[in-house]
């Protein structure tokens, strides 16, 4: 799967989970996996980080 | 065999760590995302998929508050409770009620105003630590040392004025080693601690890159944790907690959605273990 940014090569572990965060290694945008059925692997732009996130 | 719903919103290492902790204990564990989870005002824990107990893991701290007020709502049995995670998620509420509790916490002054602020600060004295009420990972943690740093933080929160920035939290800075310590509490029992070590400023952070280095647990620590655990309301919490060279073990934070990645490599305990052993024993009562 190539990145929708830059079309660099993205790399999804195989046991890789729907909502974890993959990232392009070249221009590093932050993708979240939302669906996973096999090896059809849909993606959408990941949230950025917000005033409120952390513990 | 029972059932765990993990709630996320980004699904970090800690979330898989207790899915799979409680697949090996021979439970179900689901993974829910909140935020392609819609609630109504008819909405009926029958119409989802929530176990016997949802563990609320949201990274962002109003979506998983309002997640959890939904969840209460349907009376699903959710970890931490509602009423935990407001206090936790607010500095000021959290330091009144440690206060109230009569647990050592670093002193702390409230303004209402940046100009009913600066007047506190000339009268106390300089330094001190100002904090957003709401934020976590030490973003917006800064120290003024002098009018001019006061001013222009002061001139920044006049010019953003985001509802919370009219509330002034400004602290004492401590004198303490260039470290802090996080106890994990699962249901107010202190399971592991770490000491957090800074790695150059003021702030010992694990996510602005302080050292973690496993803290063997004293009976100080035991019983502040737990005093600070009953006080916020129970459940699984982080309790921060200074070495002030004056007073001993001050409390000075209790996170509501304690990050343990770090600190399960080392700990004794296993932390996802115990959680999830905590939150099927809640729903048990």
């Amino acid at each position: 799967m190539n990145c929708p940014e830059c079309d660099a090569t993205l790399k999804i572990p195989d046991d890789a989970s729907v909502g974890e965060i993959v990232s392009c290694p070249d221009c590093g945008a932050d993708y979240e996996i939302s669906k996973k059925e096999g090896s059809n692997i849909e993606l959408k732009q990941a949230e950025s980080v917000g005033e409120d996130w952390g513990e | 065999m029972s059932k765990i719903c993990i709630v996320f919103d980004r699904l970090r290492t800690e979330e898989k760590m207790l899915q799979k902790e409680a697949t090996e204990l021979g439970h179900d564990a689901v993974m829910l995302d909140a935020k392609i989870t819609q609630v109504n005002t008819d909405s009926k824990k029958e119409d989802y998929d929530f176990g016997d107990v949802v563990l609320e893991r949201c990274v962002s701290y109003f979506r998983g508050l309002h997640f959890t007020a939904s969840l209460e709502f349907m009376n699903v049995p959710v970890l931490n409770k509602f009423d935990v995670a407001n206090i936790c998620g607010n500095k000021m509420f959290m330091t009144l009620l440690l206060k109230k509790n009569n647990i050592p916490t670093p002193k702390t002054y409230f303004s209402f105003s940046s100009e009913s602020a600066a007047e506190n600060i000339e009268k106390v004295g300089y330094p001190l630590v100002i904090k957003p009420l709401i934020g976590s990972w030490g973003r917006g943690v800064m120290q003024i040392k002098d009018r001019d740093t006061m001013d222009a933080i002061f001139e920044i929160r006049d010019i953003t004025d985001s509802p919370h920035d009219r509330i002034y939290y400004l602290q004492e800075l401590i004198k303490r080693p260039p470290r802090d310590i996080r106890v994990i509490t699962v249901g107010d029992e202190p399971i592991a601690a770490m000491y957090r070590k800074s790695s150059g400023g003021f702030k010992t952070n694990i996510a602005l890159g302080a050292d973690p280095e496993l803290c063997e647990i004293t009976k100080e620590m035991e019983d502040l944790a737990v005093k600070a655990s009953k006080a916020m309301g129970g459940g699984i919490l982080g309790i921060d907690m200074m070495e002030d060279e004056q007073n001993g073990l001050v409390v000075h934070e209790v996170n509501n959605t304690v990050e343990f990645k770090g600190l399960a490599r080392v700990a004794k305990r296993n932390i996802p273990k115990e959680m999830v052993k905590f939150a099927l024993n809640f729903v048990r009562k």
